[in-house]
């Protein structure tokens, strides 16, 4: 039961911050914690591969862009009620109705079904990509990464139903079980709650995955792969999946982010943004989970907020070598995680 | 274990506790977003320079009404998420009267609805005719519909009996844009486009894609994009011994883009307001004491040329202020519905005419065409 | 297509070809040396030229780029002695994520001192509009310098790594550090020379590209990806493939310009890189043995 000591009280800090924030009639501040989730929920799956599975990715930021375009291209389709796919589709119920702007009514896919799709379609990716991918080491991978993020966005970048440069726009809002998740004011307090209850779901599932027999087998390759091999550990399954499943994490969260801001754009896919997520997990330490997690939190929430100004990209190479020089494992260690390592 | 913790939330509920509670003291709050740095840094950085600019100068004046006005910048380095996110905050926390800004037409897009929702009004420096097409209540933009650009190049192409043209762009919102514009009015003017093509604003080299170009036997190009890469189009084509004429759009607007093609920029023409030939304006013109004023004031200042780009922030803070005044009061419905009442006022980019129905309030006569001889803007004739 | 027109397609080709080969040859210096891909490579372009560009409307021309390659390599002296040169045994994610880091914080960096307008060397010879026609295609006279300068650099390495005490030096650290320790080369040195020379050769290369590239404080990181891929097409470390792979890939994306739309251009040579490393990681004249070599 400590293993899922953190969570709990990461579950009191989101409802204790909450509470604070309404005492303090800062409600607005949910707003920038809530997108923060959606990017820690990223730099968790991406822990799990750097830290875990020892395979760094240098174009995450891709995946978040799949899965975020893929629901936003669905759900704000303009389908013809009539058309015999439109027909076809609404059979199977996935079709949901939603108000522009200018009170027309439109007709495009329903934001579940969208989601599965998403969600689907980034597995898929990362299946393809991940194969050949896991077999490279070192620089190369780093670059192979890089260059799979790259493509992400000069695609996006350039094609024409993706809205180019200008990505998608007007995508409605994601509705759960009598709740909805977007950005508008009303419902503010329940999207902070969706995304942060995201986090943990992912959390405690990332928990439970080191503490099985795949998390060991994942430091097993970390700690050495040869050895692993030897001991008959199948790495390049345990690598794919981890990749998968860390990449499914981040298409998750983009298509959560992309209801919740009510659009995305290709700078979702560039890849200063994958080498943030990047910096995040480095900075809490590559293994450590809730060092990833406060380091995300923080440093998305700072930048979101503006703080910084022009000088928010500068601020995070600083961190970044600061930490890759001084302390390359990470800022944040309590030091109970070190005693008895799990 | 648990201090870390609790260090942890007590950090996070103090960085919230401590942070500024909005004052109201008299103070008029305008909120901007602007790419002062990044892709967009051509238009946000003189755009946020000239908004500091008059707020400085009004500040000093007394303000307006006799209320100070804050500005609250926001760079947004051309990010929709970010522009999203400092919307957000502009609104419900700043409480800010009005947004100015943002820069692309991308951005602008992207925070159209939001501002709608919270009846905050958008004062936009981006050019899409989509931003006031369909016009939303709370939305509003100074610079001119780049459709009145694209029929100006082609009422010019037409004239002279052109009618085989290629297309270049940049992959920006603005360049997209535009392209959509030149094929929609391209049949209209009996225009035939060979080719139209879109290049990466980052490009350093754009001699593959004139090649291409040159192989359609074109009789003339446009070029349609807001950064360096414009001046780039110019040399390439020059250096291809490609000697048909070549127009650009009003994104043109900035001498630095013809010192930067040098020679090459020799007899480009393209429309664009009047700031950049004030001086060559008759002395009864409504807008040239306007434009010779922040010319002055801009160059003394920040030791730079000015730029249209700065001029449509320009016309976005006098817009307010304006209405502002007319309104007598801060009253977000009111100081809107004063923006959609005036007329006849002249600002950098040409003398607006707003109304319910438009919240641009330009039009064609608004543009000059203008073209580049020995290294500075003249006007066409 | 008619042959002027394929002519033209492939002096494009070849020039940008020479822009990537001069960026590659960068990265391989120092991975040769060090073992390090450095992200920052792109900045050390960018930088010799703004310097070049201040430098330049007060001082004659040539002069004003000998004291902006003195001073990237200065610069590059530095990254090495500040971020570099005391980590023990570093892992790989480590020297990327810091050297991506040290990237950004140049790029910045300059953005702070130069601020965000687009400026541009005078040309070399000859001004924007001047052009030489060549069997029915034109290039211009600065594409020429270009070409000439990287062909002259490559040269000059050549020599340097094959004749000269220092060249022969630094191939030994490649080859085998505590061997070139043993007999009592000053490794450490040989880093920090290793990022001079590649901060020299990006900054030439940067000011001979400036008058037709323009220089912006932003532009490195994306000329930096198309080093490495060309870097990783060639074979990392190996020099004189890079210049093969060099004009190969800008072949590759002039004549792709030619079939499909210009939007996907850079998807193609993104596309080809990750096809090399899945494929062939040693890159197209590369052994993955001769990698370990990483001989000039």
């Amino acid at each position: 039961m400590r293993r899922y000591l953190p969570v709990l009280i990461l579950a009191a800090v989101v409802i204790a911050v909450q509470l604070v924030v309404r005492a303090a009639g800062a409600v607005y501040y949910l707003t920038q914690a809530t997108m923060a989730a959606y990017y820690c929920l990223v730099t968790v799956g991406l822990c799990l591969l750097m830290g875990y599975a020892g395979q760094i990715s240098l174009g995450h930021a891709g995946f978040f862009a799949i899965g975020g375009y893929v629901s936003a291209f669905l759900t704000t389709l303009r389908l013809e009620a009539a058309a015999p796919a439109s027909r076809f589709l609404s059979r199977l119920g996935v079709l949901a109705e939603r108000q522009d702007l200018y009170e027309n009514l439109l007709l495009g896919v329903s934001p579940w079904a969208a989601l599965a799709a998403a969600v689907l379609a980034t597995a898929l990716v990362a299946l393809v990509i991940g194969l050949p991918v896991i077999r490279l080491k070192g620089h190369y991978l780093a670059m192979a990464t890089m260059g799979f993020g790259l493509i992400v966005f000069r695609v996006l970048l350039g094609t024409r139903f993706l809205g180019e440069a200008d990505g998608i726009g007007g995508v409605p809002p994601l509705p759960l079980f009598g709740l909805e998740v977007s950005g508008g004011r009303a419902h503010r307090v329940e999207s902070y709650y969706v995304a942060w209850a995201l986090v943990l779901a992912a959390l405690l599932l990332a928990v439970n995955l080191i503490h099985s027999r795949v998390g060991r087998a994942l430091r097993s390759i970390h700690g050495g792969e040869e050895a692993a091999n030897a001991l008959g550990v199948n790495t390049t399954r345990y690598k794919l999946a981890t990749f998968v499943l860390s990449a499914v994490f981040a298409g998750v969260a983009g298509v959560f982010l992309t209801h919740y801001n009510g659009g995305i754009g290709p700078s979702e896919a560039a890849s200063m943004k994958s080498v943030r997520y990047v910096a995040i997990v480095a900075v809490g330490g590559m293994d450590n989970l809730w060092g990833t997690l406060i380091a995300g939190a923080l440093l998305n929430f700072i930048s979101l907020r503006g703080y910084l100004g022009s000088y928010d990209d500068a601020f995070f190479a600083g961190i970044l070598i600061l930490v890759m020089l001084f302390f390359p494992d990470g800022l944040l260690r309590p030091r109970w995680l070190k005693r008895g390592a799990p | 274990m648990r201090t870390l913790w609790t260090k942890i939330v007590l950090a996070f509920a103090l960085v919230l506790a401590a942070l500024p509670v909005t004052a109201q003291g008299g103070t008029i709050k305008v909120g901007a977003i602007l790419g002062v740095t990044g892709p967009a840094s051509n238009l946000g950085a003189p755009e946020a320079k000239t908004l500091e600019m008059l707020v400085e100068l009004t500040n000093a004046a007394g303000g307006i009404g006799g209320r100070k006005v804050e500005l609250v910048l926001k760079d947004s380095g051309a990010n929709p998420e970010k522009a999203i996110s400092f919307t957000r905050q502009l609104i419900e926390e700043e409480q800010v009267l009005a947004i100015i800004g943002p820069s692309t037409s991308g951005e602008t897009l992207k925070i159209k609805d939001i501002c709608e929702e919270n009846q905050t009004i958008l004062l936009s420096c981006a050019s899409g005719e989509a931003i006031v097409n369909p016009v939303a209540k709370w939305v509003f933009k100074t610079p001119q519909n780049d459709s009145m650009a694209a029929i100006w190049i082609y009422k010019y192409l037409k004239d002279k009996g052109i009618s085989r043209i290629g297309v270049v762009v940049s992959n920006t919102g603005f360049g997209n844009l535009g392209k959509g514009q030149l094929e929609k009015y391209a049949p209209e003017y009996g225009m035939e486009i060979l080719i139209a093509e879109v290049y990466d604003k980052e490009a350093t080299d754009l001699t593959g894609v004139l090649t291409k170009v040159k192989a359609k036997d074109v009789q003339a190009v446009i070029n349609w994009s807001i950064e360096p890469a414009q001046s780039l189009v110019v040399k390439n084509m020059r250096q291809l011994g490609m000697t048909m004429p070549l127009l650009q759009s009003h994104g043109f607007g900035n001498i630095k883009y013809v010192e930067a093609a040098g020679q090459a920029a020799e007899g480009i023409v393209f429309p664009c307001g009047r700031l950049l030939v004030a001086d060559a304006l008759p002395a009864s013109h409504p807008q040239k004491a306007l434009l010779e004023n922040y010319k002055r004031q801009y160059e003394s200042k920040f030791k730079e040329d000015v730029s249209t780009f700065g001029g449509h922030a320009y016309d976005a803070f006098t817009i307010l202020a304006e209405a502002i005044k007319r309104a007598g009061s801060t009253d977000k419905d009111k100081v809107r519905q004063a923006i959609e009442n005036l007329r006849g006022f002249a600002g950098t980019a040409g003398i607006f005419n707003f109304s319910a129905a438009d919240h641009n309030g330009l039009d064609m006569s608004s543009f000059e065409m203008l073209t580049v001889k020995n290294g500075k803007f003249v006007v066409l004739k | 297509m008619p042959f002027d027109q394929i002519l033209q397609y492939f002096l494009a080709g070849v020039t940008e070809g020479a822009i990537y080969a001069t960026i590659a040859i960068g990265f391989n210096i120092i991975y040769n040396t060090t073992g390090i891909i450095n992200f920052a490579q792109g900045e050390f372009l960018v930088l010799g030229g703004m310097i070049a560009v201040t430098l330049s409307a007060f001082l004659p021309l040539p002069l004003a780029i000998a004291l902006a390659v003195a001073a990237t390599m200065a610069v590059g002296a530095l990254v090495d002695l500040v971020f570099i040169r005391w980590l023990a045994s570093p892992s790989v994610l480590r020297l990327v994520v810091i050297t991506i880091g040290v990237s950004i914080l140049l790029r910045e960096g300059m953005l702070h001192v130069w601020d965000e307008k687009v400026r541009a060397l005078r040309h070399f010879t000859g001004s924007e509009i001047s052009s030489v026609r060549f069997l029915g295609a034109h290039i211009a006279p600065q594409a020429l310098w270009v070409l000439g300068i990287a062909a002259v650099i490559v040269a000059v390495l050549a020599i340097f790594f094959r004749f000269t005490l220092v060249g022969r030096a630094m191939r030994a650290c490649a080859a085998n550090r505590t061997a070139a320790r043993l007999c009592g080369i000053n490794t450490r040195w040989m880093v920090t020379l290793s990022f001079c020379l590649s901060a020299g050769i990006g900054a030439l290369a940067g000011c001979a590209l400036s008058p037709l590239t323009q220089t912006q404080y932003d532009m490195g990181a994306p000329l930096a990806i198309k080093g490495f891929t060309v870097a990783i097409l060639g074979g990392l470390g190996n020099s004189m493939a890079a210049v093969a792979a060099g004009l190969i890939l800008g072949l590759l994306e002039v004549f792709s310009i030619s079939l499909l739309p210009l939007a996907y251009k850079d998807a193609v040579s993104l596309a080809v890189l990750l096809i090399v490393l899945f494929l062939r990681p040693g890159g197209l004249f590369g052994r993955l043995e001769a990698q370990r070599l990483k001989e000039f």
